[in-house]
C-alpha cells in the first residue's frame, strides 16, 4: 500500500511530453536568487568535479619521475593555467560556502516555520537569512577570485 | 499585535509592489496547438483593450469572446480558489486570474501552456500525472483510532492553534501545478512526485491527528523521492496562495534525516475527552 504505483497507471503515464528537461535549468534568472544558487552549487558541482579528474591525471604524472612532474607543472604556469586555477578557487570557494548553507537548510534548519500566510504571500523559506547565504557566497567566491589572482598574476 | 501584523503586511506589500503599466489595449501572443491532431505549436497575436484591472485570464476571455473563439482556455472561479487557470505568462508559471496585464511590461504578453505537464491543445495541459502523485501521497488523515465509518456517534479531535498552524499554511494548496511547472527537478524525473505532492506529505505527517507518519516517510524515502529536492526554491517563488512548499519539503527531511523530531502528541477525540 505504501509502495510507489509502478508499472500502473504512473508507468503509463511517463510521458515525457512536455518536459523542460535540462532546458529548464537554463535561465535561472526568472526565479530568484535561489535558483541562481541552485544551478551554480550543480555547475561548480560539475566543474570541481572535472578539476578533480584532471589533478588525479596532473598529480599521478609523478609516477613517472621528476621530469614528467615538472613538465606537468609547467603546464600550469601558463596564462591559460592560470585562469582554469582562478575558476577552481571561485568554484570551490562558491561550492563550499553555498553548501554548508544548503547542508543546514536540507536539514529544515534557518527556513522559518510555517505559520499563517497574509496577502501577498512571502515564502518563509526564501527569506533573508538564505539570500545573505547566497551573496556571501558570491562574495567569498569574488574575494578568494581577487586574490587569487594578485598572487598567480603577480609576477606576469 | 493587530498594529504589529498591520505593519508586517505593509511591509511585505511595499516589498511585492509592482511597477504599473497603464494601456488601452495590449497583444497577447498565444501558443496554439492541438497536440492530439499533431499540429505543431504556433504562435497567435490577438490585440485585446484592457483596464486597469483587467487580468490576463480576463484579456484571454475578451479574446476567445470577441476575436477567435477556438483559443483554448481551462479556468473557472476567476479568482485563484480553483487552481484551473495556470499557465506561462512571459515564461513564468502564474495563475491568469491572478495576473493583471498591468504588472506586465512591454507591449505584448506571452502566454504559453504550462511546462512539466503534458500538452494537450492551446493552453490547456494534462493534470492526471501531477494529481497522481498527490494521490500518491494519501492525503487523508489516517488514524486507526478514529475510525468514523464504523462509529454511530461521531466525534471530532481536539487540537490546539498551534497544532493547526503546523500544517494550516500547506493546507491551503490549490493544485494549481504552478509549483510542478517551475520545479528543474520535475523537468527531467517524471518520477519525482514534485513540490505540491511532496509538501502534502508534510501537511498530514505533521497533522497531530494523523498517526501514520513511519508509512508516511516511507512513501517520499524512495529513490525518486524526497532526496531529489534541492531547494531551488522556484515552486515557492510562484506558488501564488503562500503555501511555500519549499518549507514543507525541507522539513519534512530534516525529520528523515533526524535534523527534527516528530513528537507530536496524537490528538484526542472530544467524545473520550468527555468521558475522563
Ligand atoms: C567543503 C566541501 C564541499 C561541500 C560542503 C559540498 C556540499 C555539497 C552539497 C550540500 C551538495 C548538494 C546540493 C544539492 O542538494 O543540490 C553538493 C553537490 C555536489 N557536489 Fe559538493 N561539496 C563540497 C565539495 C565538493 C567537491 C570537492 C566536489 C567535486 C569533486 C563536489 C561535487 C559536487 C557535485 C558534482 C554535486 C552535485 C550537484 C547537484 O546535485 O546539483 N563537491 N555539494
Ligand atoms: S503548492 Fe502552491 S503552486 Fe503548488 S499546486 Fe499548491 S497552490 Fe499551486
Ligand atoms: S480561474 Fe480559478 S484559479 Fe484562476
Amino acid at each position: 500500500m505504501l509502495q510507489w504505483r509502478e508499472n500502473t497507471e504512473m508507468e503509463k503515464m511517463s510521458d515525457r511530453n512536455n518536459r523542460e528537461g535540462i532546458k529548464g535549468w537554463l535561465n535561472p534568472g526568472r526565479f530568484g536568487w535561489e535558483r541562481v544558487a541552485y544551478w551554480l552549487q550543480r555547475l561548480t558541482g560539475v566543474g570541481l568535479l572535472a578539476y578533480f579528474v584532471g589533478h588525479i591525471y596532473e598529480t599521478s604524472s609523478l609516477t613517472q619521475g621528476p621530469d614528467a612532474w615538472t613538465a606537468m607543472l609547467e603546464l600550469t604556469q601558463t596564462p591559460m593555467g592560470h585562469l582554469i586555477l582562478l575558476l577552481v578557487i571561485g568554484m570551490s570557494t562558491y561550492h563550499s560556502a553555498n553548501g554548508i548553507r544548503l547542508i543546514f537548510t536540507h536539514g529544515g534548519k534557518g527556513l522559518g516555520k510555517p505559520g499563517r500566510p497574509d496577502y501577498p504571500y512571502d515564502a518563509a523559506s526564501l527569506n533573508y537569512r538564505q539570500k545573505s547565504g547566497i551573496w556571501i557566497a558570491l562574495i567569498l567566491a569574488a574575494a578568494a577570485m581577487l586574490y587569487g589572482a594578485s598572487v598567480l598574476f603577480r609576477g606576469n | 499585535m493587530t498594529e504589529q501584523i498591520i505593519e508586517k503586511i505593509e511591509k511585505i506589500e511595499k516589498k511585492h509592489e509592482k511597477k504599473e503599466t497603464l494601456r488601452d489595449s495590449i497583444v497577447l501572443k498565444v501558443y496554439r496547438a492541438n497536440r492530439l491532431a499533431g499540429e505543431p505549436g504556433r504562435y497567435d497575436s490577438v490585440e485585446v483593450p484592457v483596464q486597469r484591472w483587467t487580468t490576463v485570464l480576463d484579456a484571454l476571455l475578451h479574446a476567445k469572446a470577441y476575436k477567435d473563439p477556438s483559443i483554448a482556455i481551462r479556468y473557472s472561479c476567476r479568482m485563484a480558489s480553483c487552481g484551473s487557470c495556470g499557465m506561462k505568462i512571459n515564461g513564468i508559471p502564474r495563475l491568469a486570474c491572478y495576473t493583471k496585464v498591468s504588472e506586465m511590461e512591454g507591449s505584448t504578453i506571452t502566454i504559453e501552456p504550462l511546462a512539466n505537464f503534458p500538452h494537450l491543445r492551446d493552453l490547456v495541459t494534462d493534470f492526471s500525472q501531477f494529481f497522481l502523485h498527490h494521490r500518491n501521497m494519501q492525503p487523508y488523515v489516517q488514524n486507526e483510532h478514529a475510525d468514523i465509518k464504523d462509529r454511530e456517534k461521531l466525534s471530532e479531535f481536539v487540537q490546539k492553534p498551534e497544532d493547526l498552524d503546523r500544517f494550516l499554511q500547506f493546507s491551503y494548496c490549490i493544485k494549481c501545478g504552478l509549483c510542478y511547472s517551475a520545479c528543474p527537478t520535475v523537468a527531467t524525473d517524471t518520477k519525482f512526485p514534485g513540490p505540491q505532492a511532496l509538501s502534502q506529505a508534510y501537511r498530514y505527517f505533521i497533522d497531530n491527528r494523523d498517526s501514520a507518519g513511519k508509512g508516511r516517510t516511507n512513501i517520499v524515502d524512495d529513490k525518486h523521492g524526497i532526496w531529489r529536492c534541492h531547494f531551488a526554491g522556484s515552486c515557492s517563488s510562484v506558488c501564488p496562495k503562500g503555501v511555500d512548499p519549499a518549507l514543507g519539503i525541507q522539513l519534512l527531511r530534516g525529520h528523515l534525516l533526524g535534523f527534527s523530531k516528530n513528537e507530536k502528541k496524537i490528538a484526542d477525540l472530544q467524545e473520550r475527552l468527555n468521558k475522563n
